[in-house]
């Protein structure tokens, strides 16, 4: 059985990636992709981690975890679709017109 | 499932079942008479409230310990219905008069609230979770409610976006944690932390990743860079309710798992806390001196109360200032958002479509003009400073007692270093009403000022009596959990 520590490393690898996109990257799009990689990367923690202990818990956690996720993609995409439509641009960069 | 486990998470339920009749009701709502969603919605608050009531002094766990009913989640039950109740008042007139009075406005409102209190409730973290998930969602789509003005497109996405990248944080936190103790439910954390069976370097990144998450979420520094962007672009009512009410709840759920689960870690969190206690009241104050737009000042000023918040929070390890910490946290976060409210009703009463009327020199002359306003604005103002006679100070001599007790004497001489700071820019508000000249227009909306008033009223009373409130902050404790 392949130790919990080698799906913990890929597990890390992966969640450090989706906040280096989200810190990054410029267009929404990348950015939600990239928060969506880090919620990835806590479900294969939870999925290890529910092995090692025999337990369902972290199992179940990854189906709260899809569904939830489904719910910010559909609210998400609305408000990148929104913004689309008045700029023409989804680059988060240009999203500046709140300052002071 | 028993009837205990249905009773002991009823006020969030007849919330929920509240808020998904509504959704359908309003369709069969003329358009010109929308007011009347609002009035059902505070139908369902005040139900919630009788029910939420009804509760009080009770202590009991449902769904295997999922769920608790005690003292402490009543308290922010009762505030966190306060809130919504404060939230319709404020936005019933503002919204027709912008022109975003559309009946989904208070469904959507009342699912966030069902999401804050169920955090009030949570014991697992599965329930955490998916509470925190629940209050965010709708608060991003009220956020970006007045579509298709751009700043408000703009605040939905900035806060949609960082608050996901906070969810991440929270989650990744809750994983770690789970890996670390084997269990998701606090009671069994509690359990594995005392058997010694913890990985503790495993519990430790676990229980910073979630300080990170829900820093994000109750604004502290380094992690408030949202706060004033969306405050500033969300319609202001749902500015008014978000400050308070997601405040409110981010701190229900730092309080409930730092105290109940991780009061071992405290020697290694203590530390880190307290510099983000002191950084957010320096932060949020320093900069709020450089606002000239009302709404991006109050915000930074939401940015510094959260450190003054922060600052009970840091001794939560100690067993002896613990009740103190909790109880004058509890005071505070009733004394900020009845405050808070008033300010931000004065805001609604000032601002005219196309973000007109938000400067702070657009207050000018309002000492004349409308005396009742501006005398209910210099109270707000006196009480998020912490002046005499109004709640800010009462709640934050508790949470300097508190600080001193806990033996941070630094932090609360920072505290009161910071506080000192604010009234200039609190003050600088205040002048503008009273000694300079100018002709502010002010929409009279009777709800409106009603909310004004009574916010006002209650700061000053409260102020004066504030003994039978913070007894029975120190009564919301926490269940004890077998």
């Amino acid at each position: 059985m392949v130790p919990v520590s080698y799906y913990l490393v890929v597990s890390v690898i992966l969640f450090t990636l989706g906040a280096l996109g989200v810190l990054i990257r410029r267009n929404a799009l990348v950015v939600f992709m990239s928060i969506e990689l880090m919620l990835n990367a806590a479900n294969l923690a939870f999925v290890a981690f529910s092995r090692t202990f025999n337990s369902y818990d972290g199992q179940l956690f990854v189906f709260f975890v899809m569904t939830v996720a489904a719910a910010e993609v559909a609210v998400g995409l609305a408000l990148i679709v929104a913004i689309f439509r008045s700029k023409h641009s989804i680059d988060v960069d240009q999203l500046s017109s709140l300052k002071g | 499932m028993t009837q205990l486990d249905f009773y002991t998470l009823l006020p969030v339920m007849t919330l929920t079942i509240w808020a998904c009749v509504l959704l359908l009701v309003d369709l069969f709502i003329l358009s010109e008479r929308r007011g009347l969603t609002a009035i059902l919605a505070v139908v369902g608050l005040l139900v919630t409230m009788g029910v939420s009531i009804s509760q009080m002094g009770r202590e009991a766990t449902g769904f295997n310990q999922m769920i608790v009913l005690d003292g402490f989640s009543n308290f922010l039950n009762l505030l966190l219905l306060l809130t919504g109740l404060l939230g319709i008042a404020v936005a019933y007139g503002y919204n027709r008069r912008m022109g975003i009075e559309r009946g989904e406005y208070y469904p959507i409102m009342l699912f966030s609230l069902a999401g804050m209190m169920l955090m009030a409730q949570a014991s697992h973290l599965i329930m955490i979770f998916i509470a925190l998930e629940l209050l965010s969602i709708p608060l991003y789509v009220l956020a970006a409610f007045a579509y298709p003005r751009p700043e408000s497109e703009e605040a939905g996405l900035k806060y949609f976006l960082l608050g996901s990248f906070s969810s991440g944080f929270v989650l990744y936190g809750i994983a770690m944690t789970f890996g670390a103790t084997g269990s998701l439910a606090i009671p069994g954390i509690v359990a594995a932390i005392a058997d010694g069976t913890a990985n503790t370097s495993l519990l430790l990144i676990g229980a910073a990743l979630i300080l990170v998450g829900f820093g994000f979420k109750v604004a502290a520094a380094p992690f408030h860079m949202w706060t004033p962007d969306v405050y500033q672009g969300a319609p202001t009512s749902v500015t008014a309710f978000m400050a308070a009410g997601a405040k409110a709840a981010g701190f229900a759920a730092l309080l409930r798992v730092f105290v109940v689960a991780f009061p071992t870690l405290s020697d290694q969190l203590t530390p880190i806390i307290s510099v983000l206690a002191a950084l957010t009241m320096i932060l949020g104050n320093v900069i709020a001196i450089a606002q000239t737009d009302i709404k991006r000042m109050l915000a930074y000023s939401s940015i510094a109360q959260a450190g003054y918040m922060l600052m009970a929070f840091v001794a939560y390890g100690n067993p002896a200032v613990q009740a103190v910490s909790v109880a004058s946290a509890l005071f505070y976060m009733v004394a900020y958002t009845i405050t808070s409210f008033g300010a931000w009703g004065v805001v609604i009463a000032l601002e005219k479509a196309e973000g007109k009327g938000l400067a702070i020199s657009d207050y000018a002359g309002m000492g004349k003009k409308y005396p009742f306003l501006a005398a209910c604005m210099t109270v707000f103002m006196l009480s998020l400073t912490g002046l005499p006679p109004t709640l800010g100070l009462i709640g934050k001599l508790y949470l300097f007692r508190a600080a001193v007790e806990g033996g941070f004497i630094t932090l609360a001489v920072i505290g009161v270093v910071t506080s000192l700071l604010s009234a200039f820019y609190y003050l600088r508000v205040v002048v503008n009403m009273y000694m300079k000249t100018g002709d502010p227009e002010v929409a009279r909306e009777t709800w409106l000022d009603f909310t004004i008033g009574a916010t006002a009223l209650l700061t000053v009373v409260l102020s004066v009596v504030p003994a039978g409130l913070f007894a029975w902050a120190s009564q919301a404790l926490f269940i004890a959990l077998k």
